[in-house]
């Protein structure tokens, strides 16, 4: 059982949760995730670290409400107990000095790409954080971000705040203005392919952080497959980050809608009848 | 000489509906009169089969005298896991194909004596108090399958202080996550791994070495070896087109959510699984076996099991091959799929495949399939499961350098179990193991040879006199 310590509400939709986990926060680093399990009849769940407290033996998770179990999660309150939590997983980003950087993130990958800019940006690198959000309301952790950024830029679809229109408006715009050494890309699946489309036309090498389907996490079901540079991938070991030019974008969108219809249903009956279970130790 | 005395079995049409067991286990009648067969040779040669080396004719001996009692404990001084192995070993390929008796008539059914003798202590015998003296000495098991299990059971036996950690949220491994309800029921497998935690023996889940902790954390948390039966990883693919398309799932994946996640008790439970009407199993083995008739059971109108060789050359146990038929599942042999058409939101739809006819024998021994050109042909499929076979578990290899591994990713093991890491020894698919009984096997051995290594190694040696 895994502790919560302490719930924040970023948005109306977007929580972060600090977790009691010990082991977990000592051994993470930027770009690993977890899975969780809420409970006896939790689906397992792939949610990336977006952040650690070794000294506390915390992590932090930071996830938006959009089906049964993230519903679920933002539920949970201070005090009470996650049953399962897994990790990390994954390959670690590579962190290493290779001059300018533009990480660029949407909606709750927004949370994913800090622990990543704030070691690059330890590493020595200059780093332009690029963050989207549909309103000014969804914008999440602009502090952060901004305290780990060399600079920070953000793009409002309705233009409530910072620029109106799309990260890629913004990237376009970086780009031609200065030698960019790595795009370092995680959010929404669509957002991502926009950018990978973009930097393969200037030819700028680009990692993603994919996010499929899961179950053990750990390399055993093969459900989180994807497709790079035309071979069969496991997100979970061999990922998550991979080549973004190389990515089989519309595969993985395809994939990601495999249980839709099971989801709707799942989400509908929590809506109705949410269940309580008693998360306490 | 009488008659074998046949496993009760319930009826195809009843069991393909539900998830309960098909086997239903002899009566202890039955299980007397089986025994009574026994010849009880002097020197018994179904022990050479035994890769765990039970005193089989000795615990057979006891049914027969009606000392149940007694033939759990013959059982249990080498096996940690009679309930499983009455149930999933191949026993026709081990012990019972030495039996004196299947020379001129069948074979003793040393499996389901072992089953029968589990059942009975489970339902007869209340967990005894650990009686074992500890001798202190930590020893960390990564994995908690057959392997992990067998080896953690041995060494609690020997007075070591046991802790076994498990990556997913519950024990068992590849006997929780792969083998399905109606041939090992969660309840016979918890009560199995409750009599290993009345040995003392500790679990830890959520617990993936190499990324939780390092090996180098055990040691550093006072373990003095490790043995590492992390199991199978990254199940196979065919590399044809169109098979990441929705709908097809590695039979790791669509077992693991049926057995391990309960997709089959969805909404209740929160894990889907898409139930097909029109099902393909590609694959020829048990765990073929075990996700079509798994299929069948979450209400599939047709289970087709498509195999490029003939049932003849098929990897699965005879009895696993009778039962999916009697059930209802249609085997297309000499068939091999040649790629998947799906409908346009990417969800499959058929499978193209290719008649094959058997050629010269091949390295396995085996005849080997070759292509008909131009004998292909479309089957309906909205769900096909691939039971292509299993790579080692990759995560902690990759981790930790000093682990060598061979061509094939299997950790390099010597004669006495060791890996490349001193005091690090491993077993099960891992380390090249494939079945069930097997990986038990490498547990035991391994267990052995900690043992020793711990003796000769450490300052103040374990004591002797604990060891049964």
């Amino acid at each position: 059982m895994f502790k919560i310590i302490s719930k924040k509400i970023l948005s109306s939709n977007i929580k972060s949760f600090e977790i009691s986990a010990p082991d977990i926060a000592k051994n993470a680093k930027a770009g690993q995730f977890v899975i969780l399990r809420l409970h006896e009849k939790g689906e397992r769940i792939p949610l990336t670290i977006a952040g650690t407290d070794a000294v506390n033996g915390t992590i932090r998770i930071i996830f938006q409400e959009a089906g049964k179990t993230t519903t679920e999660l933002g539920t949970l309150n201070e005090g009470q107990y996650i049953r399962d939590v897994l990790g990390p997983l994954g390959h670690p980003t590579e962190i290493k000095n290779c001059g300018t950087i533009v990480a660029v993130a949407g909606g709750v990958g927004t949370a994913e790409v800090l622990p990543v800019i704030k070691s690059l940006l330890k590493a020595g690198n200059k780093v332009i954080t690029i963050v989207g959000a549909r309103n000014k309301d969804l914008l999440i952790l602009e502090d952060e971000l901004k305290e780990n950024s060399s600079q920070l830029l953000i793009a409002t679809d309705d233009g409530s705040y910072g620029v109106k229109g799309f990260v890629t408006n913004i990237l376009a715009d970086v780009i031609s203005k200065e030698k960019i050494n790595i795009v370092y890309a995680i959010g929404p699946v669509p957002m991502m392919k926009a950018v990978s489309n973009m930097t393969k036309e200037h030819n700028i090498e680009t990692l993603v952080s994919l996010n499929p389907i899961m179950v053990d996490g750990t390399g055993m079901c093969g459900a989180c497959r994807v497709r790079v540079n035309g071979k069969i991938k496991f997100a979970c070991v061999d990922g998550p980050e991979f080549d973004a030019h190389k990515v089989n974008w519309d595969e993985l969108v395809s994939r990601l809608s495999l249980f839709k219809k099971y989801e709707a249903e799942s989400f509908e009956n929590f809506k109705h009848n949410p269940e309580c279970k008693c998360h306490k130790e | 000489m009488p008659q074998r005395i046949k496993m009760p079995e319930r009826h195809p049409e009843e069991r393909n509906q539900d998830f309960k067991q098909v086997n239903t286990g002899y009566t202890q009648e039955q299980a007397e009169t089986e025994a009574r067969r026994c010849l009880q040779c002097k020197k018994p040669l179904c022990v050479q089969g035994c890769p765990v080396e039970i005193n089989i004719p000795g615990f057979i001996k006891q049914i027969a005298d009606k000392n149940f009692n007694k033939a759990i404990t013959v059982l249990k001084e080498k096996n940690n896991l009679p309930a499983v192995c009455g149930r999933v070993c191949p026993q026709e390929n081990q012990c019972e194909k030495f039996c004196i008796l299947g020379k001129k008539s069948e074979p003793i059914a040393i499996g389901n004596l072992e089953r029968f003798t589990a059942d009975w202590a489970a339902s007869n015998i209340k967990d005894e108090k650990n009686t074992i003296k500890s001798n202190g000495i930590k020893i960390a098991v990564v994995g908690s399958g057959p392997a992990g299990l067998t080896c953690a059971g041995d060494l609690a036996k020997l007075g070591y202080d046991i802790t076994v950690f498990e990556s997913l949220h519950d024990s068992g491994g590849v006997l929780r996550y792969g083998i399905p309800e109606f041939r090992l029921p969660c309840d016979v497998l918890d009560a199995e791994i409750n009599t290993l935690k009345a040995l003392g023996i500790k679990f830890v889940f959520n617990c993936l070495i190499g990324r939780t902790k390092t090996i180098q954390d055990l040691f550093d948390e006072g373990f003095k070896s490790v043995f590492i039966g992390a199991g199978a990883g990254l199940p196979s693919f065919l590399n044809i087109e169109g098979e990441n398309y929705n709908n097809i799932y590695s039979a790791n994946e669509f077992l693991s959510r049926v057995n391990l996640m309960s997709a089959f008790k969805f909404p209740d439970f929160d894990t889907p699984i898409h139930r097909g009407k029109n099902v393909v199993v590609i694959g020829g083995g048990n765990t073929a076996m075990d996700s079509a008739r798994t299929a069948k059971r979450l209400g599939a109108q047709s289970v087709k099991l498509v195999y490029r060789r003939t049932q003849q050359e098929m990897p699965a146990r005879l009895e696993e091959r009778k039962h999916a038929l009697e059930e209802g599942i249609e085997f297309i042999e000499l068939t091999a799929p040649v790629k998947f058409l799906a409908d346009e939101k990417g969800f499959v739809k058929a499978m193209e495949c290719v008649k094959m006819e058997l050629g010269a024998p091949d390295a396995s021994g085996r005849r080997k399939p070759v292509e008909i050109s131009g004998s292909n042909f479309l089957i309906d499929a909205d769900v096909v499961i691939l039971a292509l076979g299993l790579h080692p578990n990759p995560v902690l290899p990759s981790l930790v350098k000093s682990l060598e591994t061979d061509s094939h990713g299997y950790l390099i093991i010597d004669e006495k179990f060791m890996t490349k890491l001193n005091g690090v020894f491993a077993g099960g698919d891992i380390a090249g193991g494939s079945t069930v009984i097997e990986a038990m096997g490498m547990g035991k051995q391994a267990a052995k040879n900690m043992h020793a290594f711990l003796k000769e190694h450490i300052h103040h040696p374990p004591d002797d006199s604990a060891e049964g």
